[in-house]
């Protein structure tokens, strides 16, 4: 739809201005609610991919945004410490010496290549015992949803590791910055809006590839792909692994605005409540994702505290709308999103191409060159 | 360890596994028939506690109880025939958007729950006939645990009389096996995935029951044994009454006898590794009523 694209890119436009400008224009309160938010639509954005266009629909994406958090959080807590003292809750504990894991992240370096190594390859992992014996659809969402039981109920019963129930809270430099200071908290909020902006156009590329193609192939017809002589497994496993890598992004730069990260956080209900936000904002459209993230969880935000024994109805009926009304969620309204016609497939940058594109297309389809008239 | 102690333990894994039963047993024949997994069905297992709690209130006495198996059996059987009815026949050929929906009903159930009996919960007092146990050779069975294998047992048989000798369970076995073709041979498929879900449903009443007589019966209480129930289903296989016995036998054992040796965290990453690295051997689970593997996924 030639007509619709300048709207959007102007409405996208619109949108990042405002979030550019949106420290002068918000309460530092606001803003950091805004950064967390922004922050979550990470593992929103990640669904899209998995869920969307792989069909694959995770309810444990807790565990991987838990496994950033966790990661994140730890360096911080030994970064306020001196040599040789240890993190309150062991000593309340009774934990005489440092784990060897909690030694390793005192080291910023470390802490960040666990934020982006650690859940990718658990996921990796997970996803390659179950898609590689073809366990898929509800049988994954189950299996997921008891691997965000047990690593929920893991960090609460192993106390004097995890801090428990608690979780890990009460911190303030991140890298010899303060986290406390108005200017750290712009700079984290202006990192978090530079992650999502590019995880956006990141995972749009990624779609809109051949990869994308195929993982599509996976969703809609496994065994044609396979007769095709394409192995589904392994752009489950890479979809999956993309998914938990941006959800432990999304857990890292949450526990940064909020300060905490707990096991309330990254439970069976948080992470089914992760989904939500791409149903809502619609499954098929990461865009849309980023703007469901920040619709369900400003309207929590609102009205949990506003009339809190209403929140848990509307989430419910947030659900059940989610699907029956709206499958393809609050995209779905604006028009069909086409990141993949013909000539465009595999190049988002193609349409500011278009002669490349469509030489290298004619040269190899006999594909009708005045398809592109239109666009 | 001595032998008591193992036998005490091995009793426990069977009274977990009656449980687990009764949870999942409405949820394997669901899901065999329709691919659908009903995320409602913990709070149908709080729905009959609170009507088991409603029925011993008004009706105290021994025989309370009877009254309160019949009460939310009857009463989770017909709210499953309208969920299904309503919501979850919309959606049959989307089974993970059907997972959200029913996944929302959970949620406002917890909530009108908490609105309508109080967040803290209540409790059934078992009639005084259950109290006490059995001693055998030294090991002391309680009466409590018994009357709940003993359940479970009944359901069990009662639930494979109905599909083995009657009508019904006739038709539910060919839509079981083979959807297209028993609906050409004139079957109303709609109405037996409509009796299957709410059977399963009513089951999920009478598992309440049994969860009102272990502890208090809070809006949560559902959400505490589901997930184990939906493991159960995923070993058991697609819609086998044999297979999701054997699955509840081997997670209620695997998780009672882990915890002679690990505390309960461990015991759940346990169970949860144990189906991990089943299903890469059988990934149809203990029994597959069909075994075309094309079709799965």
């Amino acid at each position: 739809m030639p007509t619709t694209f300048p709207a959007k890119a102007l409405a996208g436009g619109i949108f990042l201005a405002l979030a550019v400008a949106a420290p002068w224009l918000l309460t530092p309160y606001d803003l950091n609610l805004l950064g967390r938010f922004l922050a979550l639509s990470l593992t929103a954005m990640g669904l899209v991919l998995l869920w969307g266009e792989g069909g694959i629909l995770s309810l444990g994406q807790g565990v991987f945004f838990g496994i950033g958090g966790y990661a994140i959080a730890m360096h911080l807590k030994l970064a306020d410490l001196g040599p040789d003292e240890l993190p309150d809750f062991m000593v309340w504990t009774g934990v005489e010496k440092l784990p060897w894991w909690w030694e390793l992240l005192h080291s910023p370096i470390l802490a960040i290549i666990a934020v982006l190594v650690v859940a990718p390859l658990v996921a990796g992992l997970i996803g390659w015992a179950m898609f590689r014996r073809r366990i898929g659809g509800v049988y994954f969402a189950l299996i997921t949803q008891a691997l965000a039981l047990a690593f929920a109920t893991l960090l609460i019963s192993q106390q004097d590791m995890t801090g428990g129930f608690n979780g890990l809270t009460d911190y303030h430099t991140l890298f010899g910055f303060n986290l406390n200071l108005p200017s750290t908290a712009v700079g984290l909020y202006f990192a978090t809006l530079i992650l999502a902006v590019c995880s956006l156009f990141g995972l749009r590329w990624l779609i809109a590839s051949r990869f994308g193609k195929l993982l599509r192939a996976s969703r809609d017809g496994s065994n044609r792909m396979r007769f095709l002589g394409y192995d589904p497994a392994p752009y489950k496993i890479i979809a999956f692994t993309v998914g938990a890598l941006l959800a432990s992004v999304s857990g890292a730069l949450f526990t940064l605005h909020a300060g905490v990260i707990s096991p309330a956080l990254v439970g069976v209900v948080p992470s089914i409540e992760m989904v939500i936000w791409a149903a809502i904002g619609g499954r098929h459209s990461v865009a849309g994702a980023l703007a469901g993230a920040l619709f369900v969880n400003f309207a929590k935000d609102k009205i949990s505290t506003a009339f809190p024994e209403l929140w848990l109805y509307f989430l419910g009926l947030m659900f059940i709308v989610a699907v029956t009304v709206l499958p393809k969620g609050i995209a779905g309204l604006f028009g069909a999103d086409h990141p993949f016609r013909a000539l465009r497939k595999g190049d988002m940058f193609a349409r500011w191409r278009k002669d490349k594109a469509l030489q290298r297309y004619s040269a190899t389809e006999t594909a009708p060159p005045q398809m592109e008239a239109g666009a | 360890m001595d032998a008591i102690f193992l036998t005490g333990q091995l009793f426990n894994g069977f009274s977990v596994a009656s449980l687990y039963v009764l949870a999942a047993l409405g949820l394997a024949l669901s899901f065999g028939l329709m691919r659908v997994i009903n995320m409602a069905h913990g709070e149908i297992l709080m729905l009959g506690g609170y009507l088991a709690y409603m029925a011993m209130s008004l009706f105290p006495g021994p025989l309370g109880l009877f009254v309160a198996m019949i009460f939310a059996f009857l009463g989770a059987g017909i709210f499953g025939g309208f969920l299904e009815i309503s919501l979850v026949s919309k959606l049959t050929a989307r089974p993970l958007d059907t997972l959200l929906a029913t996944w929302g009903v959970s949620l406002i159930m917890q909530q009108a729950a908490r609105d309508l009996f109080g967040a803290t919960g209540v409790s059934v007092t078992a009639p005084a006939w259950l109290d006490g146990g059995l001693t055998l050779a030294g090991l002391q069975l309680p009466t409590l645990r018994l009357f709940i294998l003993v359940s479970a047992i009944g359901v069990l048989l009662g639930m494979a009389a109905i599909l083995r000798y009657t009508r019904i369970g006739l038709l539910v076995r060919a839509v079981n096996q083979d959807r297209p073709t028993a609906a050409a041979m004139g079957v109303n498929v709609r109405l037996v995935d409509c009796f299957v879900f709410a059977l399963g449903a009513a089951v999920a009443g009478l598992g309440g029951v049994v969860l009102a007589l272990l502890g208090p019966v809070t809006p949560s209480v559902g959400q505490s044994y589901i997930v184990t129930a939906f493991l159960v289903v995923i070993l058991g296989g697609l819609g086998s009454i044999v297979g999701t016995t054997i699955a509840a036998l081997i997670i209620g054992l695997i998780t009672a006898l882990s915890q002679i040796f690990v505390d309960v965290s461990f015991a759940q990453v346990l169970t949860l590794l144990f189906v991990i690295v089943f299903l890469q051997f059988r990934p149809q689970g203990v029994i597959a009523v069909k075994s075309r593997a094309l079709d799965a996924e």
